[in-house]
């Protein structure tokens, strides 16, 4: 019985003692990018990556998730005749709630594993050292910018994700199973206010900042070995996976 | 220049320094010496501030570093540059982009006046044309050389060497070896290596320390550390190679 809460114990220990490593990480690359020198280019290069390279997959899946919520709405709106509310239900769907959680989860897929991997090699190979000999911050010069990546690049995402998604259940909606197209975007222009868009930004802001934040940490600590390197990056992806659909569900709370 | 007083290090629980005290000669090329495992890139990590010693204190000039961290520690490590041992080249750099990092991010330097200077780097350690290739493209010693161009293109006091031979092939080793000691005797830096390479070693060396259970065992002049009585380090040496050294390679 003393061992369990012995181990117990020591498992809170490491937990606590792991987030309040993960949370002085990022107050540390905050405060290092309101310092000179600023890294401009830097943060462009981050930008493109995780912003201009995910647009492809986001598209991709904003195109799907939008007709296959049309597809789903509308048989159910048919049950109630009210198959013109559809727009609405597929827009506030994808503003809300589908727009930022997927294009975060697949910008943690798509770039998020990549940033912890890419830090993580540094790590191994000795790079994050090489910098810190040379007097130049690691959290400065690698960390920093992506984290503004993270908080610019995902919301630009999510609004790509919205358009596509909306445009995407108007083409099954509209075009394929014969909704209104007045009925469709007027149920939009109506049932969509700006609270809705508002959340939604202020949701994928926050997913941005999980994403960069739990991806660049888990790269940074990566133990010294190839199989460490492998944890580091799964832990990275379903941890980021897990906040986002956690955060989701607080944010929501406090939105609604 | 550098010193460390009564440094001790744990590394998950096992003890790896204890209790080092060590005074590097300004100016000239140490070399620590001693088994796998005892703590010798551990110890060359202390000096330049990449590891916080549990107990003790490093000395950089006038500096006490341990405690440092932040913008007063990078003041100190200015004076520093360190060859790894696996160069730590950035990979995503060119051969050239990775000699002119420290120069456009701490210098500030742009244009022509980086070009010329990293191209001159290049050619003291024979990669002239090789500027344009990526690290992956380069065999071992030719990221060795690159990591030293970078290292020396700042023109810093003291080098840190960590075991700038290891997995090549002795004549590339010697190339390297030879390469670190006419850098060394053309710029007058102050140099520290970690190596396992005896003979050769006591070669290029001005001073040698040998590292034995978590304490500085010995440190002397090479004509000295040879005379030892010890029987350990007799033997550790002896293992290399170098008591049946010819003299004219010895020192």
């Amino acid at each position: 019985m003393t061992n369990v809460i012995e181990q117990l114990g020591a498992w809170v220990v490491i937990r606590v003692r792991e987030m309040g490593r993960m949370l002085l990480f990022v107050l540390s690359a905050c405060a290092w990018l309101v310092r000179p020198p600023f890294r401009f280019h830097q943060i462009m290069k981050q930008l493109h990556f995780l912003g201009y390279r995910s647009t492809f997959v986001v598209v991709l899946t904003a195109g799907f998730t939008g007709m296959v919520l049309a597809l789903q709405g509308y048989y159910t709106l048919r049950k109630f005749g009210s198959e013109g509310l559809l727009g609405s239900a597929v827009a506030l769907s994808m503003i809300r709630e589908l727009g930022p959680v997927l294009a975060a989860l697949m910008v943690t897929a798509r770039a998020g594993s990549a940033m912890t991997a890419e830090i993580g090699i540094m790590r191994i190979t000795e790079q994050i050292d090489a910098l810190d000999t040379m007097a130049i911050n690691p959290l400065q010069y690698l960390v920093s910018p992506k984290l503004v990546a993270g908080v610019i690049g995902v919301p630009l995402l999510v609004a790509i994700f919205d358009v596509v998604g909306i445009y995407g259940g108007s083409l099954v909606g509209v075009d394929l199973l014969g909704v209104s197209e007045g009925a469709y975007w007027n149920s939009i222009e109506s049932a969509v206010e700006w609270k809705d868009v508002y959340g939604g930004i202020l949701k994928s802001i926050s997913f941005g900042l999980i994403v960069s934040w739990v991806c660049c940490y888990k790269g940074f600590y990566t133990r010294q070995s190839a199989e460490g390197l492998g944890s580091a990056t799964t832990e990275a992806v379903v941890l980021s996976s897990v906040l986002i659909l956690v955060g989701d569900y607080f944010l929501t709370s406090v939105l609604l | 220049m550098i010193r460390l007083i009564g440094v001790e290090k744990k590394l998950g629980g096992q003890p790896v320094l204890q209790g080092i005290d060590l005074s590097i000669p300004v100016g000239k090329l140490t070399t620590i010496i001693g088994r796998s495992g005892e703590g010798k890139s551990v110890l060359l990590k202390h000096m330049i501030g990449l590891m916080q010693p549990d107990r003790g204190e490093v000395w950089v000039g006038d500096v006490e570093i341990s405690r440092l961290s932040g913008t007063r520690l990078n003041d100190v490590r200015k004076q520093f540059a360190m060859l790894f041992q696996g160069a730590a080249l950035f990979d995503s750099l060119s051969v050239f982009e990775n000699v002119a990092f420290p120069l456009r991010e701490k210098l500030h330097m742009k244009g022509p006046a980086v070009a010329r200077r990293v191209e001159e780097k290049l050619e003291e350690v024979g990669l002239a044309e090789m500027g344009h290739k990526f690290p992956a493209e380069l065999s071992g010693g030719m990221r060795k050389r690159a990591g030293l161009a970078r290292a020396l293109v700042m023109e810093p006091e003291i080098i840190l060497f960590d075991e700038p031979t290891t997995g090549l092939d002795p004549l590339m080793a010697k190339s390297i070896h030879d390469l670190i000691v006419t850098m060394h005797r053309r710029f007058g830096f102050t140099a520290v290596m970690v190596s396992h390479e005896i003979p050769e070693i006591f070669a290029i060396s001005d001073w040698v320390a040998m590292l034995r259970k978590g304490k500085i065992a010995a440190m002397a002049t090479v004509a000295e550390f040879q005379r030892t009585t010890d029987p350990e380090i007799h033997e550790f040496i002896s293992v290399g190679g170098t008591v049946a050294l010819p003299g004219s390679l010895v020192g």
